[in-house]
C-alpha cells in the first residue's frame, strides 16, 4: 500500500475520507494517506446505526490508532443504510484494505448531487500535495 | 526546533518526525506495533539524545545532588546508577532523573528534555560556590539497545568490553564500542534488558549505524518515540508531564521507593515527611478497559455512579498484551486491585478495573 494512492473511481473529503457511489448509497471509509499518518488502527468506534441520518462535515465516529484518535465525519448529510461490523473484531482491516475491506458506513445521501460536488481523484491529489508542504 | 545528530539518519530509514520538548524527533520508522514487537522480541535502537545531561564535580558534588534528589545517592556505589524525583519545597515533582555516580566528587544527572531549561538552572544555583556544574547535554548523544538481543547486538557490534553481561542492573562503565569512546549503563525505559550508551555527539552516527548492522541477525529495529511510550506504559514506568508532575508527589505516584528521608534533609523533604505520615489521598493505579474504548490522557476517571473521581494520566493499547491499559489517579478507596470503575471516552463511559502492574514484566 502506497500512502500516496488515490482511487479514480470514487470522491473525497480535505479529511481524507474517501465515498464511492454504488447504487444509490455511498460507501465511505478513509484514504491511504490517512492510514499511513494513523499508523497501527486498533479501535473503530461507529457512533451510528442502520436508519440513523448523519450530517455533512459531522462526526458519526472515531478511529483511534495505538497514538492518536481521529474523528469520522460524513462526507454528505443521509441515513446509513450499512455498517461494516466487521471492523469491530478486526480494526486492522483498515491498514490492510482501506480501499475495499475497511470501508466503514454506507449512507444514501439525501440529495444525490451532493456527492457529486466532493472532490475529484485530481483535487484529492492536489489537496494531498499542498498539505505535505 | 533542534535536531539530534542523528537527524540524517532517522529521515534515511524513512522516520517520521514530530516535534517534542523542543526537538524533531522520529515517532516511529515502520510502525509502533513492529518497533514494540522488535524491543520485548529481540533488540530495539532508540535516539534519545534530546534528554539533557548535567554534570556535577569536585568536593561539594555529592552534597549538592543529595540536597535536591529524593533517594539516597551517598548509598550508591561508585558506577552506580540510581533513578530519582526531584522535588520542590511542596514535595511535588519537577522532573524524574538518572543520577549516575562516578565518583563521590563526579555526578551526571539525566533530566527530560521537557525538563532540561528548568533543571539546568536549578542545579546550577545549588552549585554554586560548593561544586563546578556543567550542562553538557549539546555534547552528548544517547542511544539506548534495548530487548532480549541487546547484549548481544552490542557484542556483535565490537567491543573492548566483553563481559557486559556482568554489568548488573543500573550500573555502568566506560568502553569503546565499534570504536566510539561511550559510558555504557544496563538501564533503559522499555521493562526490557538493554543498555544505554552515551558518546559525544558527532560520533552518534557511526555509533547508531554499527549497532544497526550488529543487530541486523537478531532483527533489530530502529524504533521511535511512539513505540518508547507503549512499551513505558507496559512497565508502568512513569511520564512526566503525564503521570507526575508538579502537582503530584513521589508518594502517590507509586514512587515512594524512591523517598528516602530516614534523617536526610533535601529539597522537598519535610513536606514529603507530611505527606507519609497520613494515609494518601489518592494513588496512581494501572487499569485495564473492560468495555470497548481506549483511555487517553486527560479522560475523567467515574465512579460507578458517574461521579467524576479521578483523571487518566496514560493510556494506550497495550501491543504485548492486546488489551487497552492506561494509568490514572484514583481515590484510595478506589484504587484497589479488582475494583470497577468507568473511563470517560469523550461522553461514554467505559467500564475499566484497576489491575496489578507493571502490566508487563520480562520472562526472568
Amino acid at each position: 500500500m502506497s500512502a500516496t494512492e488515490i482511487k479514480s473511481d470514487r470522491k473525497y473529503t480535505k479529511d481524507h475520507e474517501w465515498a464511492k457511489t454504488e447504487g444509490d448509497e455511498l460507501v465511505v471509509g478513509i484514504t491511504a494517506f490517512a492510514v499511513d499518518q494513523l499508523g497501527d488502527v486498533t479501535l473503530i468506534s461507529l457512533d451510528v446505526k442502520v436508519g440513523d441520518a448523519v450530517e455533512a462535515h459531522k462526526a458519526f465516529g472515531t478511529i483511534e490508532s495505538v497514538k492518536t484518535l481521529s474523528d469520522l465525519f460524513a462526507p454528505v448529510s443521509g441515513v446509513v443504510t450499512r455498517l461494516n461490523a466487521a471492523l469491530e473484531k478486526e480494526p486492522e482491516l483498515v491498514n490492510e484494505d482501506p480501499w475495499g475491506k475497511g470501508w466503514m458506513v454506507a449512507i444514501r445521501p439525501n440529495a444525490p448531487a451532493d456527492a457529486g460536488a466532493l472532490l475529484d481523484a485530481a483535487a484529492y491529489g492536489a489537496h494531498l500535495t499542498e498539505s505535505a508542504h | 526546533m533542534r535536531k539530534t545528530s542523528l537527524h540524517d539518519d532517522h529521515v534515511a530509514l524513512g522516520a517520521r518526525l514530530v516535534p517534542f520538548a523542543g526537538w524533531e524527533m522520529p515517532v516511529q520508522y515502520r510502525g509502533i506495533a513492529v518497533e514494540h514487537r522488535a524491543v520485548r522480541e529481540a533488540v530495539g535502537l532508540f535516539d534519545v539524545s534530546h534528554m539533557g545531561e548535567l554534570e556535577l564535580t569536585g568536593k561539594g558534588a555529592l552534597a549538592v545532588v543529595d540536597s535536591l534528589i529524593t533517594n539516597d545517592i551517598r548509598r550508591a556505589v561508585d558506577g552506580q546508577a540510581m533513578y530519582t524525583c526531584a522535588c520542590n519545597e511542596r514535595g511535588t515533582i519537577e522532573d524524574d532523573l538518572i543520577v549516575y555516580r562516578r565518583s563521590d566528587e563526579d555526578f551526571l544527572v539525566v533530566c527530560n528534555a521537557s525538563n532540561r531549561s528548568k533543571m539546568a538552572p536549578h542545579f546550577e544555583r545549588a552549585a554554586a560556590g560548593r561544586c563546578t556544574f556543567r550542562d553538557i547535554s549539546d555534547d552528548t548523544a544517547l542511544l539506548a539497545l534495548q530487548g532480549p538481543k541487546a547484549l548481544a547486538t552490542l557484542k556483535a557490534a565490537g567491543s573492548d568490553f566483553d563481559a557486559v553481561g556482568e554489568l548488573a542492573t543500573f550500573r555502568f562503565r566506560k568502553a569503546t564500542v565499534a570504536g566510539v569512546p561511550c559510558t555504557v549503563a544496563r538501564t533503559g525505559y522499555t521493562g526490557e534488558d538493554g543498555v544505554e550508551l552515551f558518546a559525544p555527539w558527532a560520533r552518534a552516527p557511526e555509533l547508531f549505524r554499527a549497532l544497526l548492522a550488529a543487530g541486523r541477525s537478531y532483527g533489530i529495529e530502529p524504533v521511535g518515540l511512539g513505540a518508547r511510550d507503549t512499551l513505558r506504559l507496559e512497565a508502568r514506568l512513569s511520564l512526566y508531564g503525564n503521570d507526575i508532575d508538579d502537582t503530584t508527589n513521589p508518594l502517590e505516584a507509586g514512587l515512594g521507593w524512591t523517598v528516602k528521608l530516614d534523617g536526610r534533609t533535601f529539597l522537598g523533604s519535610e513536606a514529603l515527611t507530611r505527606v507519609k505520615s497520613e494515609p494518601l489521598p489518592r494513588k496512581l493505579v494501572g487499569f485495564e478497559m473492560r468495555g470497548r474504548g481506549i483511555a487517553r490522557h486527560g479522560y475523567p476517571l467515574l465512579d460507578a455512579g458517574g461521579t467524576v473521581v479521578g483523571t487518566c494520566t496514560s493510556g494506550s493499547p497495550s501491543p504485548t498484551l492486546g488489551t487497552n491499559i492506561g494509568l490514572g489517579y484514583l481515590p484510595a478507596a478506589l484504587s484497589a486491585i479488582g475494583t470497577g470503575f468507568l473511563v470517560d471516552c469523550r461522553g461514554k463511559s467505559i467500564e475499566a478495573a484497576v489491575v496489578q502492574t507493571p502490566f508487563y514484566k520480562r520472562p526472568s
